[in-house]
């Protein structure tokens, strides 16, 4: 006792206390203000999500989606379709749609990540659905089987994704886009919801193992170098004939013509 | 005043105009020079491939703009051999125009048509040496000549058998039979109904009997594209109807047209469509032709489920499946 009433009249007391009356104040504030931030955030993940989420749909999707995402004449109903499906439609900027032409294009998304989600609770919550996945749950690179993956994709995607997933014509002007550099976590969510004109490979007929099978061949597509020569697209013997019949033609016609010209 | 029309004056041949290297020993030195370094380009060419072939590694990769990611090795490679060939061309090019004689020959046309006299004389030698050689009175020569130069073309024609077995009644069968279990391609499990949502797709191989390996030849044939639409969409009369089960509809894979997979599915117009010559068929109207150059509907494989809940066929193929051919029997469509 004496040592610290000694203690109390040395130069540096003073900024000690003020320094330790800080600390005191600013642990007792956070620790006071963590425990309504914390309540927040957990209704935010539910209610407060939810009617963000609705908030949102009302202003962005009822006019066409309907009041209650009961579909109308020009759009779907969205009541079961899950949060999945609103990830990988308004994540990728397809919703909402640019215009109605024949098929919803990926685009710069209009509602950022946290919008996205709240709209995704929103539509999750009027019915049960797929629920929408992130990169990192999906463990393509451990549980992946590229060749499995390979064979799958030959199967059930390569008709109209090409098979080294570069898209393809589909009818109408509709076409199946290309899946070089999509994120993984969009490639599952269509497997799993089928979007537009695209069916749906239930858990069933292609396992979630399987899936990450897929993701991970066609990351291995994706970094695929060329072993010679220009890749052309990856599209087959079109742009091959294409550049044949015009370059490869050309340039004998210029041979020929060359050939033919008297010298000077 | 004369309305004769002036008559166009045929202005001959141009006149021969010497080439430069013809002329100034300077140009000839330059053409000569340039000739020889075509050529030697073309060696150079060669010492790059063999050299690149050699000392490049062939795991080593470079980025390159409009080309992407692209192995060393093969770029040099196709530059070298591209080289070493086109340069010998150019340079034999450039030393026939620049350098070998310099003649002009002109050569006139001719009428096609003989003359007249030569006509005539061939005509008369062909009646006179035509009609000592007995041509019109030795029928017996005559007719086992014409026997002999007919039967001559068949043995080609027989040994035309050797290009393969006949394909006897390979088109019309597959390994459906009544109650074969669909099973998922590749995985080989089995499927039931529940498996498939509404907008759902699975491709489907018939389970094979125990012993039987599965042959390229026969999924070929057995590939089964199977569909899940809401029942209502259908717009099928009651016996194909009885084909589905529960909205769930099967379909052959192989184009009625030249055999393609026809798996390209647009789950909201159910259309399918074939990549090869975009057929397309009407999946609510048991596979319609819509559009394109199938002749026929995709057949519809008969579907029903087991005690075990199991999807399995319900009867074989009514019709062959996949593109005609020659001995079909097309009576069932």
């Amino acid at each position: 006792m004496k040592r610290i009433s000694s203690f109390r009249r040395h130069r540096i007391a003073g900024p000690i206390l003020v320094v330790a009356a800080l600390f005191t104040i600013g642990t007792a504030f956070v620790a006071a203000s963590a425990l309504p931030s914390a309540q927040s955030t957990m209704t935010t993940g539910t209610s407060t999500l939810v009617s963000e989420g609705k908030a949102i749909f009302l202003r962005g999707c009822s006019s066409c989606h309907g009041l209650h995402a009961e579909g109308g004449s020009i759009a779907p109903s969205l009541i079961g379709v899950g949060s999945a499906s609103v990830d990988f439609q308004v994540g990728t900027g397809r919703m909402p749609m640019a215009d109605m032409s024949q098929q919803a294009m990926q685009k710069k998304p209009v509602y950022n990540a946290q919008e996205t989600a709240a709209l995704a609770a929103y539509v999750s919550s009027l019915a049960p659905g797929p629920s929408s996945v992130t990169n990192e749950s999906l463990t393509y690179e451990r549980d992946g089987n590229s060749a499995l993956g390979g064979q799958l994709f030959r199967t059930n995607c390569a008709m109209c994704h090409n098979f080294a997933g570069q898209g393809g014509a589909l009818t109408n002007g509709k076409y199946a886009p290309s899946l070089m550099g999509v994120e993984p976590k969009y490639i599952y969510e269509a497997m799993v919801t089928g979007p537009q004109s695209m069916p749906k490979f239930t858990d069933a007929t292609i396992t979630p193992q399987e899936k990450l099978s897929i993701i991970k061949w066609l990351q291995a597509a994706n970094h695929e170098q060329n072993q010679g020569g220009a890749s052309l697209g990856r599209v087959g013997p079109v742009t091959e004939g294409l550049l044949g019949w015009v370059l490869g033609l050309g340039l004998l016609i210029g041979a020929a013509a060359w050939l033919a010209m008297k010298a000077k | 005043m004369s309305n004769q029309i002036e008559r166009f004056q045929d202005p001959g041949l141009p006149e021969h105009v010497h080439r430069n290297a013809d002329v100034d020993p300077k140009a000839e030195k330059r053409a000569e020079r340039q000739v020889a370094v075509l050529f030697l380009l073309s060696a150079v060419g060669t010492v790059l491939t063999i050299a690149s072939y050699i000392f490049i590694k062939s795991d080593k990769y470079t980025y390159l703009p409009v080309m992407g990611s692209t192995n060393i090795q093969q770029l040099f490679l196709g530059i070298g051999l591209t080289a070493s060939t086109l340069f010998i061309g150019l340079g034999a090019i450039q030393w026939a125009k620049k350098l070998m004689p310099d003649q002009e020959v002109i050569a006139e046309r001719h009428e096609f048509r003989s003359e007249e006299s030569d006509r005539e004389d061939f005509v008369a030698t062909l009646k006179e040496y035509g009609g000592s050689a007995g041509l019109g009175r030795r029928s017996l020569i005559k007719r086992s000549m014409g026997v002999a130069l007919g039967l001559v073309g068949l043995s080609p024609l027989v040994l035309l058998r050797d290009t393969g077995p006949l394909p006897k009644k390979f088109f019309e069968t597959n390994s459906w039979a009544a109650g074969t279990k669909l099973l998922l391609d590749p995985s080989g499990t089995p499927i039931k109904a529940s498996d498939l949502e509404v907008g759902a797709v699975a491709q489907v191989l018939p389970e094979l009997p125990a012993g039987t390996e599965r042959t390229l030849e026969n999924t070929g044939k057995d590939a089964v594209l199977l569909i899940r639409l809401r029942p209502e969409d259908f717009n099928l009369d009651a016996e194909r109807l009885s084909w589905t089960h529960e909205g769930i509809i099967a379909f052959s894979k192989i184009c009625t047209h030249m055999g393609c997979a026809v798996a390209l599915y647009e789950q909201q117009t159910h259309h399918l469509l074939c990549p090869c010559h975009q057929s397309t068929f009407d999946v609510t109207r048991a596979a319609k032709v819509i559009f394109g150059p199938a002749a026929r509907p995709l057949p519809q494989l008969a579907i029903t489920v087991d005690a075990d809940g199991y999807l399995v066929a319900k009867q074989p193929f009514t019709v062959p499946v996949g593109p005609s051919f020659w001995e079909r029997n097309s009576s069932n469509g």
